[in-house]
């Protein structure tokens, strides 16, 4: 399993991934936001929790079909599904691989654009740590929406159609905990119900996406 | 006799031939009363007006909304679990129906809404729910437009429609938390103190009823449609094996 991750990650950083692809979205939408809606620096504070939550969740979902297309195109799914590890385990690893070639830069980056959309100081530490609460969430949903649509040939609109509505609830609690800490409030309770849905999906979902899997390959 | 007989799709065919006539017939006839009586026979609210009457299709089709959904996770359970086709070809018949019961809660909302909050729309949780129940509905039924294979497409829906109701629930909650609304709480509740005065609330009971059976008789006839197409399917193969 680590093997795999080892390979999924330098698949990602050296064949043209989605590494600096999701990252460079984020900064786009981020960019663009202001042309949208004006340069006022209050307006900018007032929603800027909510577009980077939205934006980072975007970006989440650019490189989502990568996630087994590639490996389902080659055979290499195949080969893996027959391996002695199973199947969940896979799905496991493969979504832990796409956070941390996406959910981790962006949250890293998160600080230095909400800097950009003039985001109140006391949001910065919830910012980080909702990014870092949620974005797994977000990966492993994905990964469950990748596993459904792996077997079509043009999966990319509906995969998002799929998995978009699954994002609501991270969503929610991801822009509300932000929201609270840009106006100074404790936002421990939505980055608690955050968490418990990142474990929530990465304990359950595996399953649901490996059975998609196994319905895909037959 | 049990009913997982009726998972044979002849015994099926057979049995909801001799059915769907009665529950179409006493679907229109529920649809008509209730209706009717809903709309010319009860008095105005005294604050509301004539907009009142409104509930008599946007209260049952926000029911059968939901209650489809339900529906479609009890048949994607048993196809996933006993293999039956019959019980599949419901899943896929009931989404179009549910889709559109929602589409028809939302409208009546909306244009109730309107004179009565001065707005079509508000992100009330009650809205946003069912504004999202509209989303899942579309993927599932986008899914099995997109999938040739009719096992496969059978399979990966009922994966969605778990997954999806999971995430629907927690999106009902999720949403609650994220905002206070304007909707009205329940008020037809069996057990509840206060309710609809039995002016309004018989009238709409009978058209409850109208829609359940109106729902019935149409998955009846959807179900037959795709069982039908299927061994159209099937004959074709055959033909072109020969």
């Amino acid at each position: 399993m680590i093997a795999l991750l080892h390979r999924d990650l330098r698949l990602a950083v050296r064949a043209g991934g989605g590494f600096g692809l999701a990252l460079a979205f984020f900064l786009i939408v981020v960019t663009l936001v202001p042309f949208g809606i004006g340069p006022d620096s209050a307006t900018l504070a007032r929603v800027a929790a909510g577009v980077l939550w939205v934006a980072a969740l975007l970006a989440c979902l650019l490189s989502l079909d990568r996630v087994f297309q590639v490996d389902y195109e080659d055979g290499s799914l195949d080969l893996l599904a027959t391996a002695p590890i199973p199947l969940e385990g896979v799905v496991a690893v493969k979504a832990a691989a796409h956070w941390l070639t996406t959910g981790l830069p962006l949250t890293l980056a998160a600080p230095l654009f909400g800097l950009l959309l003039n985001l109140p100081g006391s949001a910065y530490g919830w910012l980080i740590l909702s990014l870092a609460l949620g974005t797994p969430a977000l990966s492993m949903i994905g990964a469950f929406g990748a596993a459904l649509t792996v077997g079509l040939k043009r999966g990319g609109l509906l995969l998002s159609l799929l998995v978009l509505p699954l994002y609501v609830p991270t969503l929610i609690f991801g822009a509300e905990a932000v929201r609270r800490g840009a106006e100074g409030l404790d936002a421990t309770t939505p980055v608690l119900l955050l968490a418990g849905i990142t474990f929530g999906a990465a304990a359950l979902l595996p399953f649901a996406a490996a059975a998609a899997i196994r319905v895909n390959l037959r | 006799m049990s009913l997982w007989e009726y998972a044979n799709p002849k015994k099926f065919m057979d049995t909801s031939a001799r059915l769907l006539p009665w529950f179409t017939g006493l679907a229109a006839i529920t649809l008509v009363v209730g209706l009717v009586w809903g709309f010319f026979f009860t008095p105005d609210d005294f604050r509301q007006g004539s907009t009142v009457k409104i509930i008599y299709l946007h209260v049952p089709s926000a029911m059968m909304a939901i209650n489809i959904w339900v529906m479609m996770l009890v048949t994607s359970l048993i196809w996933l679990v006993r293999r039956h086709h019959v019980s599949a070809l419901a899943a896929k018949a009931a989404a179009p129906i549910g889709i559109t019961m929602t589409l028809i809660a939302l409208f009546t909302g909306a244009i109730w809404g309107q004179p009565m909050w001065g707005t079509w729309w508000v992100w009330d949780p009650r809205l946003t729910s069912f504004l999202m129940l509209f989303l899942f509905y579309l993927g599932y039924i986008a899914l099995w437009e997109a999938i040739d294979n009719p096992d496969t497409a059978a399979d990966l829906t009922a994966v969605l429609c778990l997954v999806g109701s999971v995430f629907a629930l927690l999106s009902r909650y999720a949403v609650l938390f994220w905002n206070q609304g304007l909707h009205q709480g329940a008020s037809l509740s069996l057990d509840a103190e206060e309710n609809v005065h039995d002016v309004f609330w018989l009238p709409l009971v009978v058209s409850i009823v109208g829609f359940v059976l109106f729902f019935v008789a149409l998955l009846l006839m959807r179900t037959r449609t795709e069982i039908r197409a299927r061994r159209l399917q099937a004959l074709q193969a055959r033909e072109r094996m020969a």
